[in-house]
């Protein structure tokens, strides 16, 4: 059971109705004891990182995300859900969950913000690889975003992908049992199923 | 790089979906489930579904069509027509749309627009602007379906609505809709420039090489076409590849 993570922040339907189709076992639930359980995370998000944060921590969801994370726990974060993960967002100067070094910043090159549609996506980190997470995905691959904002890691070892709109920015990010993809896998068509397919095989 | 964006529009009114010319005479074009998988497998970007009549009993039809969309599609959709409350604007994307459009709603109530930004993201929210020109290089906002003319300038109202929050313009024009002859460039020009949020020029497509122009020339990041699509003059593909020949950065 992946359990979908509802923190009162849009478009956790589109990521059940992808599970669901896929054939994987899925439940949104903002119920610690639900989530404690789950064999891996998913958390979506649509919106601000200001409001993300309220909502996580209103629901005592960071700790317990915080937590489930360092035991080891299979997670992935989309669009907001993998920014979070980060130290602070320049969206509003909040300060985020911390699980990697590194900041969210404003696209400042392109004219035309939020960035919306479809865009490339590089692999990066040849020993990523490994990982599965591009099984039967090609290099380069376009993927479904909507983003204002990009995750800007300390460490590069951990950027899995790159994409570029006016800068080249970590559209993946992986380490260890966390995954986080700027894009929506759940509205990137056929690859964007298959990269979920992918970590769910994790 | 981000690539330019192709979408079928899916006009609809009892459950069906329509297609006008300039904003009369509709002819039934299809059931638009069966039309929005056709297109995700032939290559669209994305939909826009449109709820052309807007009554009560048409929006729990079209809640119904979007939620059956959302669950065999794999590209996103938005949905317009009728949205006059953030509830409003809340059921639909409940039911699994990604964006949201207003038109009149908004301009008759322009906190609409800042009320759904702040509560779903301006990303969710996609000014739909109808525009007719009065006099040379002067065209104004026109809504009720294209009825009424508000007197207000179309550009003056684009770069008030993306302050107010929207973050994306469906720009179309009711002077080139349904005629063929191509998309309106001076139009989506103009309003591309003025602000700094996509835009989706709509109106007129009618043959391949409309496309590349409103491309090249309108600056639009994404195009709309409805019976061009729906009655097969030209496939996805072909206008895909059209613009690939022209240097026109598209999804495969």
């Amino acid at each position: 059971m992946i359990a979908v993570i509802d923190y009162g922040l849009g478009n956790m339907g589109s990521v059940t109705n992808a599970l669901n189709t896929l054939g994987v076992l899925n439940t949104i639930s903002s119920d610690p004891f639900v989530i404690k359980k789950a064999k891996a995370i998913i958390l979506p998000g649509v919106g601000a990182a200001g409001q993300g944060m309220k909502n996580l921590k209103e629901r005592k969801l960071d700790t317990l995300i915080t937590n489930e994370i360092k035991k080891g726990k299979p997670f992935l974060g989309i669009c907001l859900g993998m920014q979070l993960l980060f130290e602070k967002s320049e969206e509003g100067n909040v300060s985020c969950l911390g699980i990697f070094k590194g900041v969210v910043k404003k696209f400042r090159k392109e004219k035309k913000i939020p960035q919306i549609g479809w865009n490339q996506v590089e692999m990066k980190n040849e020993r990523l690889k490994m990982r599965n997470l591009f099984t039967k995905i090609p290099n380069k691959s376009y993927f479904y975003f909507v983003n204002s904002y990009y995750c800007a890691p300390v460490d590069s070892k951990i950027i899995a992908g790159e994409t570029t709109y006016g800068e080249t920015f970590a559209s993946i990010v992986e380490k260890d049992n966390i995954v986080g993809v700027q894009f929506h896998p759940e509205k990137s068509g056929d690859v964007g199923f298959q990269l979920l397919k992918n970590f769910i095989r994790f | 790089m981000l690539t330019k964006r192709i979408i079928p529009c899916l006009d609809m009114t009892e459950g069906k979906v329509v297609k006008g010319i300039q904003f009369i005479n509709f002819r039934d074009a299809g059931n638009p489930i069966t039309l929005a998988k056709k297109y995700d497998k032939q290559g669209a970007d994305e939909l826009v579904f449109l709820d052309i009549t807007a009554t009560v009993e048409n929006r729990d039809i079209l809640l119904d069509v979007v939620e059956k969309t959302a669950k065999q599609v794999t590209i996103p959709f938005s949905v317009g027509g009728g949205i006059r409350t953030v509830n409003d604007m809340k059921v639909i994307l409940n039911a699994g749309a990604d964006k949201v459009s207003v038109n009149t709603g908004g301009f008759k109530n322009p906190k609409l627009i800042t009320d759904c930004a702040n509560t779903f993201g301006n990303q969710c929210v996609v000014l739909s602007l109808d525009a007719k020109m009065v006099s040379k290089n002067r065209w104004n906002v026109f809504i009720n379906g294209g009825r009424t003319d508000t007197k207000v300038s179309a550009i003056d109202w684009a770069k008030r609505a993306t302050i107010l929050g929207a973050g994306e313009i469906l720009l179309t024009s009711i002077d080139t809709d349904g005629t063929k002859l191509g998309f309106n460039v001076e139009l989506t020009k103009r309003v591309s420039q003025a602000v700094s949020v996509p835009i989706i020029a709509s109106g007129g497509a009618g043959k391949l090489e409309d496309f590349t122009e409103i491309f090249k020339k309108g600056n639009a990041d994404a195009a709309l076409a409805a019976s061009l699509f729906h009655f097969k003059e030209l496939t996805i593909q072909q206008v895909k590849k059209c613009l690939k020949k022209n240097n026109i950065l598209v999804r495969n």
